[in-house]
């Protein structure tokens, strides 16, 4: 979960302290690598698939799936970013700002976009990252990889390729880093 | 008439300050033993009593401009300050520059609670043209004269009334303001005019003037009262000239003592005034040429306002604050001792209008009952709402300001019981 | 952050944040479809009771882009001598139910005089000499493409300071991102207490420039004559104008601001503004951006003034 939106979530101005380390960074890269071998798989290879990292926690997960795309068949797909400041659907309630331009290099009408997440929780990031693709054409589909799926969902929205599902109490938090995934709460 | 006994004050006039009780019957002072037994008691344990305040120089709406005042209500304002007697500036509708717009003005004026004055217009209509009939003015009893707002302009003009005025016995009294150097401008020039974007006036439009009818006066022999100074030259250029014998006199309001343009950073209306607000260095030089007594006078320059006329971009809007009700306050928080306050808001204006010296006005058996009760520890925040003035334009709105008037005495008649307009 | 009156109101962080911000929504605005769902059903007035059509075109874009509906109040321009009083027109504003008043004025302050009267954000879009905050924005905004950072950057500021919210704006906004500036004018057109300011002042354009990295010229207004406050526009081309052979000397590096509109032939040559370097254009595209991010900051970002206590939970978060 990104830094963002730690900061404006309650209990505000507390910081994350952690009960359990659940991925080490060995365990990470190897569930990257297997996302990859499933993306691969699925799509019957790399052609027209666009990765799009959600900013801020999604970056850093896309990135190394593209570098294991290039491990794997020495191509690396087109990497964008998504930035869904202009798309939640509880602006105006809470301060979060955008925190880097949108990147989508490539026209995405009939491509395969990966949307590439840190944590799946409530679905709703997802939701307006989908909405803010729109505006760049319409994908041929629309698949999404996280590396942790922690339940919850408000919205009917899956996950296509997880790194580890992990079960968890609502009030808790997932902080996932490429060094380690940690479960935790917030303390004021 | 009634009869009352200021007990336990301080009794404090020109000849000197004593602890002891006040008689006052028949409108006079008497002495405490002669008078008569069911006199009612005011205590003023705590309290200063002294001698009526004398405001110089206050626009009171009545005749043409009753939605921002009346007679009524600037009355009951002008005691509630602690003023037994308000000179009424003549830039009315009609302008006081007949003998009959004189006597209309008298005649409002009884429906106030303090005595009013009036002051006459040096030139037909405050235009600056024409000189007024001053005779006329001054057989009416006119003892003032101005062109309030910026003064009189033309030097040869102003040449002319000190001429004429003098054996009539009129004092011109004269804001200095050289409109050439001031035109469209609505605050003092400087470091705050500079950041607030705002068109301003600088000291020296002020001085020009003060230097140019000092000459005059020099010139003439007619005697000059400097209305409302504002700058640290003002101050020192008018008391040098008075020291060499000149016979001229200066007032100072007290919004000048208090307030300065870094207050206007807020762009808050009801502080546009008319001088402007001056820098922070001016209100100090203010300060200690009241205390040291090179200025004559402490006044109001109260001018009421509707609201809608300071509910305005700031360079639209009116300039002048209501101050009937606040200055005595805000003089004596300022830090100038109490009997400096006292003469430059009663003695010395008394004198300068021919009330009487400030012996006679004294509180002596035989003196007239224009007496003031005031509490100097009472604290208390100006609300406009709360004033008496029908004008909501106050540019202490919102401000802390010790000492009030407990009561009034107008002509023997207690008008002001508890700090409230007596039934 | 509630209103945007000044740059001085800001405080450094915000300055800096607000800048950061942009280039996300200059990215809105590249899109094919320039249009993000981020306010919509919120409304933004422009007020203009001064003429700026593109002050004016500017904001309603940048709302636009935003999904906020816009609606352009027309204030007659002689409204105010006519005697409405600045807190009739506030109120009329506020029973339309408003989210944002973009207002121009004559008058400098009056924006604030309406914070009084106004529930909604006030954002300033230019009052009397007073400020111009957006206009400041976008100008570091574009000085910082140009330049990369402010920071130990020499600007010169030239032209009629005294009569300009640009430039009080500018100077505030380009010193403390660590610019040093120079005002370049003729005494009369300069603002009294200079020395307050934190500026150097200079009435010699040709050695300025010979030290400077970044020029910006303000708009010389021809009524400026007729109250003495110089002879004659061909003296003032003569020592503060922009002419050719003072743009060659500069070189092509350095990058040459105008807010618009430019007076050509008078505060700068026919041609000059054709140069490479004149980044006009850039300044009108970035001020869009600039006022999305004003936009968004005062009415999408959660600082509108709600308890934060009453939020829900976070989309990816827990709840309290």
């Amino acid at each position: 979960m990104a830094e963002r939106e730690r900061k404006g979530a309650p209990p505000f101005g507390g910081s994350f302290v952690a009960k359990a380390t659940v991925m080490d960074a060995e365990q990470i890269r190897r569930a990257v690598k297997r996302m990859a071998h499933e993306i691969l798989e699925r799509n019957g290879g790399l052609d027209d698939v666009v990765i799009v990292g959600l900013q801020t926690g999604g970056i850093e997960p896309a990135l190394h799936l593209v570098e294991a795309f290039e491990t794997i068949e020495g191509t690396r797909p087109p990497l964008g970013s998504v930035d869904v400041a202009f798309h939640r659907d509880d602006i105006g309630l809470r301060p979060v700002l955008p925190e880097a331009p949108t990147d989508i290099p490539t026209e995405l009408t009939g491509a395969t976009v990966i949307l590439v997440d840190d944590v799946l929780f409530t679905g709703r990031t997802v939701r307006a990252a989908l909405d803010a693709l729109n505006d760049f054409g319409r994908p041929r589909s629309v698949q999404l990889a996280v590396m942790v799926d922690r339940g919850h969902r408000e919205l009917p929205i899956r996950a296509d390729y997880v790194g580890k599902n992990l079960p968890s109490a609502r009030s808790e938090v997932v902080n996932v880093t490429m060094s380690g995934v940690e479960i935790g709460e917030m303390q004021k | 008439m009634s009869a009352y006994l200021i007990r336990g004050g301080t009794v404090a006039d020109a000849i000197e300050t004593r602890t002891g009780d006040l008689g006052i019957a028949g409108g006079v002072i008497v002495p405490v033993d002669d008078l008569p037994s069911d006199a009612t008691e005011i205590d003023a344990t705590g309290c200063i009593v002294s001698t009526g305040l004398v405001d110089l120089n206050a626009h009171l709406g009545e005749p043409g401009d009753e939605a921002a005042e009346t007679m009524v209500s600037a009355g009951e304002a002008a005691v509630l300050g602690g003023f037994t007697t308000v000179l009424a500036m003549p830039d009315t509708h009609p302008c006081v520059d007949t003998a009959a717009v004189v006597e209309h003005v008298r005649l409002l004026g009884e429906h106030a609670l303090c005595n009013i004055e009036v002051a006459g217009a040096v030139t037909v209509g405050n235009k600056g043209e024409n000189l007024a009939p001053l005779a006329e003015l001054a057989a009416a009893g006119v003892r003032f004269i101005t062109d309030c707002g910026s003064g009189v302009q033309d030097p040869l003009l102003l040449r002319r009334a000190l001429e004429y005025a003098k054996p009539l016995g009129l004092t011109i009294a004269q804001p200095a303001d050289c409109v050439a150097l001031s035109r469209a401008t609505h605050m003092h020039e400087g470091e705050w005019s500079s950041r607030l974007g705002l068109a301003g006036s600088p000291a020296e439009a002020e001085e020009i003037n003060v230097m140019r009818d000092i000459s005059l006066v020099r010139l003439t022999g007619g005697r000059l009262h400097f209305q409302t100074l504002s700058t640290a030259g003002s101050f020192a250029i008018v008391s040098a000239a008075a020291q060499s014998g000149l016979p001229i006199s200066s007032e100072v309001t007290t919004h000048h003592l208090r307030l300065c343009d870094a207050d206007l950073a807020g762009y808050d209306t009801n502080l546009k005034v008319t001088p402007p607000l001056r820098a922070a260095g001016d209100a100090r030089a203010a300060m200690s040429a009241v205390a040291a007594g090179r200025v004559d006078c402490i006044v109001t320059d109260h001018t009421p306002h509707t609201t809608d006329r300071k509910e305005r971009p700031f360079d639209h809007a009116a300039t002048g604050t209501v101050g009937l009700e606040t200055a005595l306050a805000a003089a004596l928080c300022s830090g100038v001792p109490h009997e400096v306050v006292l003469r430059s808001m009663s003695w010395r204006p008394a004198e300068l209008l021919g009330l009487g010296t400030p012996q006679e006005r004294s509180l002596q058996p035989g003196a007239p009952a224009d007496v003031v009760v005031i509490d100097p520890n009472e604290t208390w925040t100006v609300r406009v709402g709360s004033l008496a003035t029908l004008g909501t334009n106050s540019a202490f709105e919102g401000t802390e300001l010790t000492g009030r008037v407990r009561s009034t005495i107008v002509g023997g008649q207690l008008v002001v019981d508890q700090g409230k307009v007596a039934a | 952050m509630k209103h945007l009156l000044s740059i001085d109101e800001l405080t450094t962080d915000e300055l800096q944040e607000l800048l950061r911000i942009t280039p996300s929504f200059a990215e809105v605005a590249s899109r094919r479809i320039a249009k993000v769902p981020a306010l919509r059903g919120l409304t933004v007035a422009t007020l203009f009771y001064e003429d700026s059509t593109r002050t004016r075109l500017s904001f309603e874009v940048a709302a636009k882009r935003l999904s906020a509906d816009t609606l352009n109040v027309s204030v007659a321009s002689s409204s105010v001598n006519k005697g409405e009083s600045l807190r009739d027109t506030a109120e009329t504003i506020e029973a339309m139910g408003i989210d944002a008043v973009v207002v121009r004025h004559a008058s400098s302050g009056a924006p604030w005089q309406l914070t009084k009267w106004l529930d909604a954000s006030v954002i300033n879009a230019g009052d009397g000499w007073h400020q111009h905050p957006t206009q400041a924005l976008l100008d570091c905004f574009t000085l910082q493409q140009e330049l990369g950072s402010l920071e130990g950057r020499h600007i010169a500021i030239v032209g009629d300071i005294k009569h300009s919210r640009v430039a009080r704006s500018d100077v505030s906004a380009f010193t403390r991102l660590g610019a040093t500036v120079t005002l370049v004018a003729p005494p009369t057109l300069l603002p009294p207490a200079t020395e307050t300011w934190p500026v150097t002042v200079s009435h010699d354009l040709d050695s300025v420039l010979t030290d400077v990295d970044a020029v910006y010229l303000l708009r010389m207004q021809k009524e400026r004559m007729r109250e003495s406050l110089v002879p004659d526009l061909r003296e003032y081309t003569a020592l503060y104008g922009l002419t050719a052979a003072r743009a060659s000397k500069l070189g092509t590096k350095i990058p040459i601001l105008h807010p618009g509109p430019m007076n050509r032939g008078v505060e700068i040559a026919a041609d000059v503004p054709d140069l490479d370097q004149v980044v006009v254009v850039d300044q009108v595209r970035n001020g869009v951006a600039v006022r999305m991010a004003v936009l968004f900051m005062l009415l999408g970002s959660g600082n509108s003034g709600l308890p934060t206590d009453s939020l829900p939970a976070m989309a990816e978060e827990v709840p309290a």
